[in-house]
């Protein structure tokens, strides 16, 4: 056994267990420590830092197979790991499609290979992501998946939904079935928010209201079967309401929100930047208030990244040929830091207990999102929030498809811990 | 003057006074046996089209030649973006070609802009997506000021597809600068569901809209939007909305009609109307040339020592 390392005097803050207080982090044999085997460690000096759980993504687009051009699991998982997390989500729009055990099979052993996070593969509701038949969700679950999407959609039936959320009732109550909500009809041929800036951009817009029609569906198809659903990145201020709502009625149902939907809006587009075409676009301010009001009241449960990676070219397209999407993982916490936590709009504790304690229970990831306590697995994130810098490239990620191109941020992961090594130090991956 | 013409965004009412007078100065050239100018000779304009069209193509290669300028004509059928090249490319190629100008016509709303980005021609958006259509907004005041004589002040409906309109986008934005009173007119569906930061009103009433108009300028309604259900039918938008002789009768005498053209007759405008002594749709095209000067010599700065 290594004689492991020690943070001292770091700010701990560790919303699994109540804790915000600064004391020394002893990791050793892959677990957190008692002070006792602090003796003789490697010392690095956390004071001016913050420990905490190794940040938790519910939804990374890692490409592999299928789109390696764009990132690779090696790629994807080493901007996880630049970025603070400990374990990502991986959707299941691959090619072929995440939608059998196999596949969900070779992209663990991908992330066991580049061994800088841990990796869940999500797996598709339906075969092929196509909307029509169900995937053979009873083997991914067997296989370990525990959280299913047809991301990039929703299931396109109300009727499919139901038979959905009904059948993964056999496999325990903890399956998730995770929404892209967006009405298809409603959205077709459209690439940014519909509103005053869409129409003088002449963008055919995507609606607020293809997003809430298909919350308020799936939250009274969650209620009808007792099924559990998650809603991925909400936009919309009135999809917040919703959630609110049926919450308050004990509806079995969480939702994300992204970084990117907290911090910009539509108004960002008027140069038509192809970087922060996404969907669901980025809408108006008032939305974007909501989800930072419904984030702050735990309405919106956990901060998602829908890490999205693309090729250059891709993206230098014509606005309406860009694909949509953008990379999260490398910024996502500086961003929630200057956006939200800085400016005194959420507090630094419920910020972590989004970006991974809550995530972390969503997704079953039962080593990562604290508490940080002795005999605990060893999955934690440094980082000093205080460090200005500029998101720019090079970018550990593949994709420079960010957002946040150029954006001064405030806030900055030095260390990362998975299964206690030291994946990132001083702010570079190690391996 | 900016550098580049994108939209009419990027123009002050001073710019838009300045270049309808230059037009006016270029107007006489094409009633000349020689039509022909030697301002911008030895510079090179590329006509960048990626999308069909015809009469604006030949309108802008009319001015340059007009000019003196060298012309090319870059269409994408046959070319290299039809083999897959991407726009980026493309215009990096015809910068390395040495263009000074670079016209370009592409579906897709903002591309213009985003040329600007990759090269140092001047960039004219000859209409891209639903965006805008600056030149046929610059024409189309032009041509109420020569007929009317005056902007400020008038009053101007705009009928139809105002949703997928290029046309009345610049038109409307050009129109507002310049002190005119617009009402957009059309189904429900085909108007833009916010148009509020526009400065313009809006009306579903054509009847009760054309007795106010000085112009009523039509949009061409294409009949594919039927089929994505934006009307019923064909039948009954020309019967709520299409520009008849009856229609034509309510409005004020010595009120123009105007069409951007192509048209599509017994539709949006029916043929008896098009070919009255008020609308002005020839004159609109043969303005077209003149003020594209205008704007080929305003952006190149053909004005230095030399004059038309």
């Amino acid at each position: 056994m290594s004689m492991g390392f020690v943070f001292e005097g770091g700010r701990v803050v560790d919303p699994a267990a109540g804790v915000d207080d600064v004391r020394d982090v002893v990791v050793a044999g892959g677990l957190i420590a008692g002070p006792e085997a602090a003796e003789g460690a490697e010392r690095i000096d956390a004071r001016g830092l913050v420990i905490a759980p190794g940040l938790v993504d519910l939804h990374t687009h890692l490409r592999e197979p299928g789109d390696e051009h764009k990132e690779t699991v090696a790629t994807g998982t080493r901007a996880a790991a630049v970025g603070g997390y400990t374990a990502v989500a991986a959707m299941a729009n691959t090619q072929p499609v995440a939608d059998n055990a196999a596949v969900i099979q070779a992209v663990r052993e991908l992330a066991a290979a580049a061994g800088l996070c841990e990796v869940h593969p999500v797996g598709a509701i339906t075969k092929g992501l196509q909307g029509e038949q169900l995937a053979e969700m009873g083997e991914m679950v067997e296989a370990g998946v525990r959280v299913f999407s047809d991301d990039g959609h929703p299931v396109p039936t109300a009727r499919l939904l139901r038979n959905a959320l009904l059948y993964v009732k056999a496999f325990g109550g903890e399956v998730v079935l995770a929404e892209h909500a967006e009405d298809a009809s409603l959205v077709e041929g459209g690439h940014m928010h519909e509103g005053v800036l869409s129409a003088a951009l002449g963008v055919a817009g995507r609606p607020a209201e293809a997003e809430e029609i298909v919350v308020a569906r799936d939250l009274a198809l969650a209620r009808a079967t007792g099924g559990r659903i998650h809603l991925c990145h909400l936009s919309s201020a009135r999809s917040v309401e919703l959630v609110r709502r049926a919450k308050s009625e004990g509806v079995r149902v969480t939702a994300e929100v992204t970084p990117h939907h907290l911090t910009f809006t539509d108004e960002d587009l008027h140069t038509y930047e192809a970087n922060l075409k996404v969907n669901p676009p980025l809408r108006s301010a008032e939305d974007r208030d909501a989800l930072r009001a419904g984030l702050a009241d735990g309405t919106i449960d956990a901060i998602a990244t829908d890490h999205a990676p693309h090729a250059i070219e891709e993206k230098e397209a014509e606005f309406d040929r860009a694909p949509p999407g953008t990379i999260g993982l490398e910024t996502a916490l500086g961003a929630i830091l200057t956006e939200l936590v800085h400016p005194g709009r959420l507090p630094l504790s419920r910020a972590l207990e989004a970006l991974s304690t809550v995530p972390a229970r969503i997704l079953g990831a039962g080593d990562h999102g604290g508490p940080i306590e002795p005999g605990r697995p060893a999955n934690l994130v440094v980082f000093d929030p205080d460090h200005a810098w500029v998101v720019e490239p090079p970018f550990a990620s593949k994709g420079r498809n960010t957002a946040f191109l150029g954006r001064p941020l405030r806030g900055r992961v030095t260390h990362t811990v998975f299964r206690g090594a030291l994946v990132v130090a001083e702010g570079k991956p190690t391996r | 003057m900016n550098e580049h013409l994108l939209s009419m965004h990027d123009l002050s009412a001073t710019d838009v006074t300045r270049i309808l007078d230059t037009a006016e100065s270029f107007r006489e050239v094409g009633t000349r046996v020689i039509k022909k100018v030697p301002a911008l000779r030895g510079r090179t304009v590329v006509n960048f089209f990626l999308e069909n069209s015809t009469r604006t193509r030949i309108s802008f290669e009319l001015a340059a030649k007009r000019l003196s300028a060298d012309v090319i004509n870059f269409s994408a059928g046959g070319s290299s973006v039809a083999k897959g090249e991407s726009l980026k490319d493309t215009a990096l190629t015809l910068q390395a070609m040495g263009a000074d100008a670079i016209v370009i016509r592409h579906s897709s709303s903002g591309s213009p802009l985003q040329l600007t980005r990759w090269v140092d021609a001047h960039v004219l958006n000859a209409g891209d997506g639903t965006h805008e259509h600056p030149t046929q907004g610059l024409l189309d005041l032009y041509t109420m000021r020569e007929k009317l004589g005056r902007i400020e002040g008038l009053r101007v409906g705009i009928v139809g597809d105002v949703l997928h309109s290029r046309v009345a986008r610049s038109l409307s934005f050009g129109l507002v600068k310049m002190g005119a009173e617009v009402t957009l007119v059309g189904p429900p569906t085909l108007i833009p569901p916010d148009v509020s930061a526009w400065g313009v009103q809006v009306s579903y009433d054509i009847d009760g809209v054309l007795p106010k108009l000085d112009v009523c300028y039509v949009l061409r309604v294409q009949r594919e939007r039927q089929r994505l259900e934006y009307f019923p039918s064909v039948r009954e938008y020309a019967r709520l909305f299409g520009i008849t002789r009856d229609r034509v009768a309510l409005m004020p005498e010595g009120g123009l009609i105007m069409h951007p053209g192509p048209m599509n007759r017994g539709v949006e405008i029916d043929s008896d109307v098009a070919d009255l002594p008020r609308s002005v749709i020839e004159e609109q095209v043969t303005n077209g040339i003149a003020v594209r000067m205008a704007l080929l010599f305003l952006l190149l700065g053909g004005g230095k020592g030399e004059t038309a």
